[in-house]
Formats: structure tokens, sequence, C-alpha cells
């Protein structure tokens, strides 16, 4: 029964597909209503022609959707480091900007491609997979929903492929890291739901009698991230049939709430969730339980009590009133304490197996990201400092912050998630390669270091430059000369990229080499596969 | 008195206290006397349903 009403939903939205994409008002929309109609009416062909075939029973853990979210998060974080080394040479060779590409490829419609490929598309199937994986096995349940998991990840995917196509074609509500337009945000919002159910879901049905603190923090990061999501991209289109929309806030209030977006996106979606995966691996890896269970509940509490007053930081110097500065500012500061009371907690539960650092380059991975999270989360508190900010905001520093954090911490923990996952999902004895991992692993960190580094140098030169004044009180710098000046900085930038895009191109290999070049081992009954050592 | 007013008063006097308390009291909470078992036995959630969830046949890792 439930196929027949399928087949008709899909039927309808490919027809109503079709008439948008006849009426549409822009090319975006029209590409993105074709896209659809094409999406619906394949869907429908392969449901008409498996209608009726008897289901398969469910048994043991749904781990069909955490490979496919394994696949995902590698091949679009290579896709999202790729378009971002190619913006980081446009910015230092500006004939980059090709001619032929002009209105498509230049730099201000790659950029926010850069952005979400990296963060939503590689951070969130990321945390899809691993959130998957982790309720699951924390809650000693099978997914709940049976076949609304893959439509969370298969939607969630589309939803990537409508806002990339999106933004070269120059759909934009021109707020950062919430670029898509207003029915790529309603999409967004009925999968995200889905994915609050499913989660929620399986918590329900749990059979352990405690809930896992990584679950708090994943349950935490889904629920957050929908409030931010539908406040912040409240706005009425101007028409149905076109893909432009118009704000409901103005000014001021629409500033604020795009930070307190803009910063709980950080603080919910990049660390929430983040600190999810590094409860379960690190302990995982480690092979040991976490340093002390208290201090991640305390942890939790304060990280999530903090983090969703920080926001006005962003705003120092503008129309926001003093007041919410202020506030935004000193949040921003207590938050650095359980910021390192998580980091300390991490890594203190490698107590009594140090010499791992040693002998596994997966602990060295996990390791290396609890450093860049304390090393972000120090200069963060001290960046939101009103002062500070007066030189540091709008220069190269505030992207040095970013990728410090979102290379050092989001990447790393990634990765050294996807090595533990792979050989564990494909029943692989190990992995193909250690000495790889190894490789990627100084390729990565030698990235990030020419990457802060070099942002730093600029950053704070432009910063010194804007500010200088000659003895009558006249600017001695003009905007062009702080470019020209900071052209090594950007080449130094590009180069590691390069590397850090050659790493995970090595994890590529590595993962697929695992899965393709080993043979599967029965899994025992009794333990999980062999840690890859 | 207008609505910004108003909410503002509540948020930095009630609201404040409310929230302020509720944080005090999570923390209370996690440090009571007698939890050490039951965080211990929680932190040990990840080594146990490995392979299989705990309603399986296959699952041989009963909780201790």
């Amino acid at each position: 029964m439930w196929d027949w009403i399928k087949i008709a939903i899909l039927g309808l939205i490919a027809l109503f597909a079709a008439l948008a994409a006849n009426w549409a008002r822009d090319l975006a929309y029209q590409v993105h209503a074709l896209i659809v109609m094409a999406v619906a009416a394949g869907m429908f062909i392969w449901t008409i022609r498996t209608a009726g075939e008897p289901k398969p029973a469910e048994t043991g853990y749904s781990d069909g959707v955490i490979r496919a979210g394994v696949i995902a998060t590698t091949f679009w974080g290579i896709a999202g480091f790729l378009v971002g080394v190619f913006i980081a040479f446009q910015l230092a060779f500006p004939v980059l900007n090709f001619e032929w590409a002009e209105g498509y490829a230049n730099f201000g419609r790659l950029r926010p491609l850069h952005t979400s490929a990296v963060i939503f598309a590689f951070g969130g199937n990321a945390l899809l997979c691993t959130s998957f994986y982790v309720v699951q096995r924390t809650s000693a349940a099978r997914l709940w929903g049976g076949n609304t998991a893959w439509f969370v990840f298969w939607g969630y995917q589309l939803f990537i492929v409508l806002a990339a196509t999106g933004y070269l074609l120059g759909a934009t509500q021109s707020k950062e890291y919430a670029e898509p337009e207003w029915y790529v945000d309603l999409w967004l919002t009925v999968v995200w739901l889905a994915y609050l159910a499913v989660f929620l879901g399986t918590i329900i049905k749990r059979k352990e009698p405690h809930i896992y603190v990584a679950n708090w923090f994943y349950l935490a990061f889904i629920v957050t991230v929908a409030m931010l999501h539908v406040v912040n991209n409240l706005s009425i289109p101007v028409s149905i049939f076109g893909a432009k929309s118009v704000q409901v806030f103005a000014g001021v209030q629409d500033a604020m709430t795009q930070w307190w977006y803009g910063h709980n996106a950080v603080g919910f979606f990049l660390t929430a969730g983040f600190l999810g995966m590094m409860y379960y691996f690190v302990p995982k890896q480690a092979g040991r339980p976490v340093y002390s269970y208290k201090l991640s509940i305390i942890h939790f509490w304060a990280l999530i009590f903090l983090y969703i007053w920080a926001g006005p930081h962003h705003l120092h110097y503008t129309a926001l009133p003093d007041w919410a500065s202020t506030l935004g500012m000193v949040f921003s500061v207590i938050l650095w304490m359980p910021s390192w009371g998580g980091m300390i907690n991490g890594l203190m539960t490698l107590q009594g197996a140090w010499d791992k650092i040693r002998t596994d380059p997966i602990i060295r991975m996990f390791v290396i990201s609890l450093g860049f999270y304390g090393m972000s989360t120090f200069e963060g508190p001290m960046m939101s400092i009103r002062a500070v900010n007066s030189l540091s905001h709008y220069t190269d520093w505030t992207i040095g912050h970013v990728h410090s954090g979102a290379l050092g911490w989001n990447g790393m923990i990634t990765f050294a998630c996807l090595y533990f996952l792979t050989p564990r999902l494909w029943n692989r004895e190990r992995l193909y390669s250690l000495s790889a991992v190894n490789w990627h692993f100084w390729l990565a960190t030698i990235g990030i270091v020419l990457y802060a580094a070099s942002m730093w140098v600029t950053g704070i030169m432009e910063g010194l430059m804007w500010r200088e004044v000659d003895a009558n009180g006249f600017l001695v710098n003009s905007f062009a000369d702080t470019v020209a000046a900071k052209f090594p900085m950007y080449v130094l930038r590009g180069l590691g990229g390069v590397l850090y895009l050659t790493g995970a191109l090595i994890m590529a290999w590595n993962l697929w080499m695992t899965v393709r070049g080993q043979k599967a081992v029965q899994p025992s009954a009794t333990g999980a596969a062999t840690p890859a050592e | 008195m207008d609505l910004y007013s108003l909410l503002r008063e509540i948020a930095d006097s009630w609201g404040l206290l409310a929230l302020f308390l509720f944080f005090i009291g999570a923390i209370a909470f996690a440090w009571r006397p007698g939890s050490r078992p039951l965080h211990d036995d929680a932190a040990a959630v990840p080594f146990r349903h490995d392979d299989a969830p705990a309603d399986d046949p296959s699952d041989t890792e009963a909780r201790t």
C-alpha cells in the first residue's frame, strides 16, 4: 500500500516540478526544478519496478546508510578542499577568475561553494554517518524508522546539490553560511526533522539504561541547528516560481539573527556535533573509557549554556547596542573554560596509554585534532575581546582562525573517524596502509601550519596598515597597498591548502584499497574487528 | 512599557536567574554523592554491543 502512495506522490512531484521549470522566473530556479523533476521521475520508475517485492527482514545494525555516509564524506571533502585551493589561488592570482567563466566561477560565486561544501557537505555527512553509528552502538538498538535514515541521507545530498548549483547560478540570500534560497531551506527543514526523528527514535527504543554522553552532544546539535535554521531563514518568496526571497527581519535585527545563527552554527554544528564524535571514537580507539564522565556532563551543560550567547561578538562597533556586544564578548571569554575542559577530558582519556601516540597514527590524528580544538578555542575568545577585534576584524586573521579550527579540529577528527570506521563497516581486517595514514597526518599538519601562520602574518599586517595614520591624521595606506603586501602570504596559504588536499587524496586511496584490495573477514561473534595497529 | 523593554527586563532578571539556577542544578546533580557507579557504568557503554543490538540473537555481549 505504502508503495502505491509513494508512486502517486513521486508522480505528482515530478509533474509539478515540470510545471515549475516551465514557469520559472530565473535560471537557478529552472535548473533546480529540472533537477527535482529528474530525481522524482527516476524514483518514480524505480518504485514502480520494485513495488510489491517482499522486503527482507531487518536485523542487526543498520550500517548500509553509514557506509554511504563514509563514501559521501570522503567525496565531498575532496571536492570542498579542491574548490578551497582554487579560490585561494584566485586571491593570489586574480587572472584565475577566467573571462569566459565570469559570473559563474569567479571568487564571489565559488567562495560560498567552498564553505558550504566543507562545512555542510563534508562536515554534515561526517556528522550524519558517525551519529548513526554511535547512536546504534551506544543504544544497543537498530536505527528507528527503517528506510527513513536513507531518506535523510539522500535528502541531504539533494540539499547539497541544490545549494551548490544555486550558488554558481546566483541564487543566494546573502547570509553567510545560510546562503541557500527559500525552497532549499524548506527542503532542508523536512530532511532535518526526519533526521531528528530517526535519532530520537533510536534513543527512545534503546536497550542501555543510560543515554551515553556522545548522544547528548549529537542531540543538542540536531535540535539547535533545527531552531537556528528555521529562525534565520524566515523569509517571504517574491514569487513561488522564482528563487528570490525577502527577509522578514531587517537592519540590525537581521544582522543579529544572522550572527546568532552563524556563531551557533560553529558552536553546535562544528563543535557540539564533533564533540559527540570525540566522546565515542577517542575512547574506542584508545581502548579505555573517557577520563571523567562527570566532567563530560559538566562540559555539555556549560558548553550549550554559554555558546548560544556568543554571537554578538561578530558585530562589534556596529549599530548593535553596546550591552549586546558586551554580552557576546563576556560569554565568549567564559566559553574558553568548558572548551578546554572538554579538550582535557579527551586528551586525558589517553592516560596510561600515552605510548599509543607513538604507535597508532589514528590516535595521533585524534590528539592533534584536540590540540587544534584547544588552540582555536583560546584564539576565539581572545579575538572576541572588543579591543583585539578592532584590529582583527575584517582581516585575514579571522580566516586563519576559522581554518585552524576547521582544518585542524573538524578535518582531523573526521579523518580519524573515517580510518576507524572503514575497516569495521566493510569487515576488513585492517586498514590497507598505516604508513599512508602517517603521510596524511604530516601533510595535513604541515598544511595547516602554513595556512594558519601565513594568515596570522597577513591579518595582523593588514590590520596595522589599515589603522596607520600620519602626523596630520591622514591614513597612510590605500586598500590596494595592503592587497599588494599580502601577495607572498596568499601564495603560501595556497600551498598549505595543496598539502592538505594531497593528504586527503592519500586518505581516499587508502580507504579505497582497504575495501577493494583486501578480502572480507568473517565478523567474529565475540569482539569488534581488530583495531588497526 | 514597549515589548522590547519588557523582554529586556525579564531577560536580565528572572530569565537570568532561572537559567543560572538550572545550570547550577545540572552541575550539582552530576556531582551528587553516590553517582560514581552509575557514571562508571555509563562510561563503559561504548565497549558493549559493538556488532549487534541487544535484542539480536547473534549478540553475545550480555550486560555485566
